[in-house]
């Protein structure tokens, strides 16, 4: 039983299974930048990727992860290290302050925008609808994965690159 | 006006954004140790006994500490010493902690939680404030003989005028709810005992000095055995004082009496149980106007609810007090604001701090008693507001700083086309299903602490051999960028990048207890610090290098990345003055204060000078109402506030966008449901703050009249996009239904 955390093939047992999905991320794996912020589904602190798609850790158990992609903050620079320009942008646009709720934004953003790489401010809105910020009033947010989109849309235009977007995502299926 | 495309630029982004920055619960010591605490049913009673046996034995448990256990004070406080880390009498409001449970793991902790039992008589309770001021109400502390926290008052002018009969009378009662400020970080503490005895606190506060107070004084040791290091929280709000201190106390307990390295996280749930609150305030408020709209007296009575334990009650209602008329100017005043105990939720410091509460009830006030003298609220607020050099309802003359109140509130009207807007309004006749309103809201905010407290700030600039300099402050980094601010004002000053400057994380061992992170005075007592550190700093490079430049060291300047004779142009590298000032056994390390100017008060009359300097602002909403289910959809937000100097204007615009939504919770969608003395919503799914989806995009204008006071210039934000967006709100659900709403949160019944 496998499965994929940020590029990398991790072979889980059966006990592991009925962990919260949460614990295991930030206990076992020890990728803390995955955050606790209620536990019951409604903050999006704890938001990571499965196989692309926004999943509230703190709702699920591992058995959710088997045979897929798991990405966490941790993943999602760029190979070389740099940040990815999502992230970029999250610092450009003044978008952090706290930080608490950072991953999980990006990770939600991310989501959207490898689905819609021109979405509008609403839709944008709604993507991180389920990530609660009490910092920021997601203004700076909003602005920093509109200023984010450029990118997706530029990647999606050169095939090439299509394939490095997914590669960010999880660099897996080779492994 | 600074461009607002500006990239931002933070000290600690990059942690942030990658997930590299650890808050207190990623931390993790070899040997640690979990502890969780004991809550009981009971909102008012007295403990008959404990009993922890069952919970002792059970697997993975270390140690079931209780009152008995704790070898320093039992209580703590900030003015009041009250605040219990575990009850040892009585049990005085539902999230007050009977036990600590300490194991192996947390979820052994956890699983022991239940296993703790107590015997309790129940009291009776009060929970109402009013009837916590009764004599024969029940007392929340048997030891103080009454439940009176606080009374503070404002005398001015003619008792006569006051109570006399005027063209025009308006007179209201306000209530407003209890408020979470709903960090999204719930509190977390990590306390390691090291070998030479000191014990070192990671702890998700606001103040690390305040929660060093709270841990050295439980433990019964000196405040040299503690040491609390700063690392990254996520957001206080005020929310992270008394609470998340006395967490901190109880990790130390448990690690000092295992030995262990001990980690002690909260859960949302215990978080919004045991932490305070905004205090809810019932005002009585009496407005007495001239047929020509000049505002002749104003008499309220203001209640404010201090729940179990005392906290900054005090602070706030002080705040309330001088604040009681807004920023208008009234000669004749009769307050009085009192801040009762009552079995509540404990209630203390929350960004606005006393002022939210006020200026939902003066700023529907104004339009009202505005309507009513068949004239423009705004017209109205111009004949009545405060200009450069009157004085306040405290007798304080505004001077010394620029009293920039219309001019903010000009840009806002302009900003949003106010005056046009306002005709189209429904009051109360649908177009469709659609109300549409528009509101706006001032207000005049005294700056950091005030009379209410001794307000002194320290910087270290520790310059090394190769030119890279060393910062820190005494001003803890809450979330709002403080550390990034304080590089940028510092690269200002020496003329330098601000990459060659790193900001080193302090720890109360290190550098002197300047004050908490509040009041909005980060960027303005910590900020006159670092620049009156620099300045020190500068003389002493130019005295190192003056001969060699050929001038006085007066006469040098400090910019881009040199020091230049003002006259001859002669100049030299920072880094070749540093090394210069090594070689002559100079340390080029710089030691910073700055003492808040003088401020006064009388208890007796409520006269005085408040605080030393004031910040303006205004702000302006656009909303549609549902005339079917009374639903408020926001539309538009701007904001004008005069900053003084923005020192970071991407950040500034930070604190204004969040103020704004957090203002529109307290207006339309936050309250902490307490019944019998029990919070029922205690998470998110019941509790609602502002999601990406309740918030329109906001206009945010800064206004810069730099503040002579200031050695930055700069004046503080944090507060002031706080705490008008409730009015604006309530102003423009009036123009849109037609109804005034005196409750907040206001829900509009259809
Ligand atoms: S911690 Fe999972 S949604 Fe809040
Ligand atoms: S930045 Fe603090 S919660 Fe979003």
């Amino acid at each position: 039983m496998h499965t994929i955390i940020n590029k990398k093939q991790i072979t889980l047992s059966d006990p592991m299974l009925d962990k919260n999905l949460l614990e295991f991320i930030r206990e076992n794996l020890d990728l803390t930048g995955t955050k606790n912020g209620c536990g019951i589904g409604m903050c999006g602190s704890c938001m990571v990727l499965v196989d692309d798609k926004p999943v509230q850790a703190c709702r699920k158990t591992v058995r959710h992860i088997v045979g897929k992609k798991l990405l966490t903050i941790e993943g999602m620079a760029l190979a070389d290290g740099n940040l990815h320009p999502l992230q970029q942008a999250f610092v450009d646009a003044g978008a952090i302050q706290c930080g608490f709720c950072t991953p999980g934004m990006v990770l939600a953003a991310h989501a959207l925008l490898l689905k819609n790489n021109q979405p509008s401010r609403d839709q944008i809105r709604k993507a991180i609808h389920n990530n609660l910020c009490r910092c920021t009033g997601y203004q700076q947010i909003v602005d920093a994965i509109e200023q984010a989109a450029h990118y997706y849309r530029s990647q999606r235009n050169t095939s090439m690159h299509t394939h490095k977007i997914q590669h960010t995502v999880a660099d897996s299926t080779s492994q | 006006m600074p461009d607002i495309k500006q990239k931002a630029w933070r000290n600690d982004a990059f942690a942030k954004v990658t997930g590299k920055a650890k808050f207190a619960d990623d931390l993790k010591f070899n040997g640690m140790l979990h502890a969780v605490p004991v809550y009981t049913d009971y909102v008012h009673a007295r403990i008959e006994g404990i009993d922890v046996e069952q919970a002792r034995n059970m697997e993975g448990v270390v140690a079931v500490l209780t009152a008995a256990d704790v070898p320093g004070q039992i209580r703590w406080g900030q003015i009041q010493q009250d605040y219990h880390m575990l009850c040892e009498d009585k049990i005085r409001y539902n999230g007050d902690v009977i036990a600590l449970i300490v194991a192996e793991s947390r979820e052994q902790a956890l699983a022991a939680m239940p296993h703790v039992t107590i015997k309790a008589r129940p009291l009776p309770k009060v929970l109402d404030a009013e009837q916590a001021m009764q004599p024969d109400a029940p007392l929340v502390h048997d030891d103080k003989g009454t439940n009176l926290v606080v009374h503070h008052k404002v005398r001015r002018g003619d008792p006569a005028e006051i109570d006399k009969k005027h063209d025009i009378t308006v007179e209201h009662r306000f209530e407003t709810q209890f408020v979470e400020h709903a960090y999204i970080e719930p509190e977390s503490a990590v306390c390691v005992p090291r070998g030479d005895g000191v014990m070192e606190v990671y702890g998700s506060m606001q103040h690390p000095f305040s929660t060093r107070r709270f841990v050295a004084a439980m433990m019964g040791v000196s405040l040299n055995e503690v040491e609390v290091i700063s690392i990254p929280m996520g957001g206080g709000f005020g929310g992270k004082d008394d609470t998340s201190a006395i967490v901190c106390a109880r990790a130390a307990l448990a690690a000092s009496i295992t030995g262990c390295p001990v980690k002690m996280t909260y859960d949302r749930e215990w978080s919004m149980r045991e932490s305070y609150k905004r205090h809810p305030y019932r005002v009585d408020y009496k407005m007495n106007v001239a047929k020509d709209g000049t505002i002749r007296a104003v008499k309220t009575r203001i209640v404010a609810d201090a729940g179990a334990y005392c906290s900054v009650t005090p602070w706030v209602t002080w705040r309330s007090t001088v604040q009681c008329c807004g920023p208008y100017s009234v000669p004749n005043v009769h307050c009085d604001v009192y801040g009762v105990h009552t079995n509540n939720v404990f209630t203390g410091a929350m960004r606005g701090f006393g002022s939210p509460q006020m200026n939902f009830v003066i700023e529907q006030m104004v339009e009202e008693a505005a309507e009513q003298c068949g004239m423009d609220g705004v017209a109205f607020r111009r004949k009545n507001m405060l200009r450069q050099g009157e004085e306040t309802i405290t007798g304080q003359k505004l001077d010394g700083h620029t009293v920039s109140l219309e001019q903010v509130m000009d840009e806002v009207i302009t900003a949003i086309d106010y005056h046009k807007k306002l005709k189209p309004c429904s009051r109360g006749k649908a177009n469709g299903d659609k109300l549409y309103g528009i509101g706006l809201a001032v207000s005049y905010r005294g700056m950091s602490l005030g009379a209410e407290g001794k307000d002194f700030c320290a910087a270290i600039i520790n310059v090394q051999f190769d030119g890279s300099i060393l910062l820190e402050s005494g001003i803890h980094e809450n979330g709002q960028g403080s550390e990034s601010a304080f590089i940028l004002l510092l690269a200002r000053e020496m003329g330098v990048n601000h990459d060659r400057i790193r900001y080193r994380r302090s720890s109360t061992s290190v550098i002197p207890d300047s004050g908490t992170t509040v009041a909005s005075r980060g960027t303005l007592m910590g900020g006159g610090a670092v620049v009156n550190a620099a300045r020190k700093l500068k003389s002493m490079m130019a005295e190192t290098v003056a001969a060699q430049l050929g001038c006085d060291a007066q006469h040098i300047v400090f910019d881009g990345e040199h020091l230049r004779a003002k006259d001859s142009g002669k100049s030299i590298s920072f880094d070749e003055t540093i090394r210069e000032m090594y070689q002559k056994q100079n340390f080029p390390h710089a030691f910073g204060v700055f003492k808040s100017p003088k401020v006064s008060w009388n208890e007796e009359t409520g006269q005085g000078k408040a605080y030393f300097t004031w910040v303006y602002g205004c702000q302006a909403v656009e909303l549609q109402v549902d005339a079917r289910n009374g639903r408020v959809k926001l539309l538009n937000a701007v904001a004008a506030h005069d900053v003084g100097r923005a020192v970071n204007p991407p950040m500034v615009l930070g604190q204004y966008y969040g103020g704004m939504a957090m203002g529109m919770g307290y207006g339309l969608k936050e309250a902490v449901q307490i019944n019998d003395g029990k919070i029922s919503n205690d998470n998110f799914n019941h509790y609602h703050i502002a999601r990406a989806t309740d918030m329109p995009d906001m206009k945010a204008i800064i206004i810069e009249n730099a503040d002579p006071l200031s050695p930055s210039r700069a004046k503080g934000i944090g507060e002031p996009t706080n705490e008008i967006m409730a009015p604006a709100i309530a102003n423009a659900v009036y123009n849109a239904t037609g109804v005034r709403y005196y409750t907040s949160p206001i829900t509009i019944e259809i």
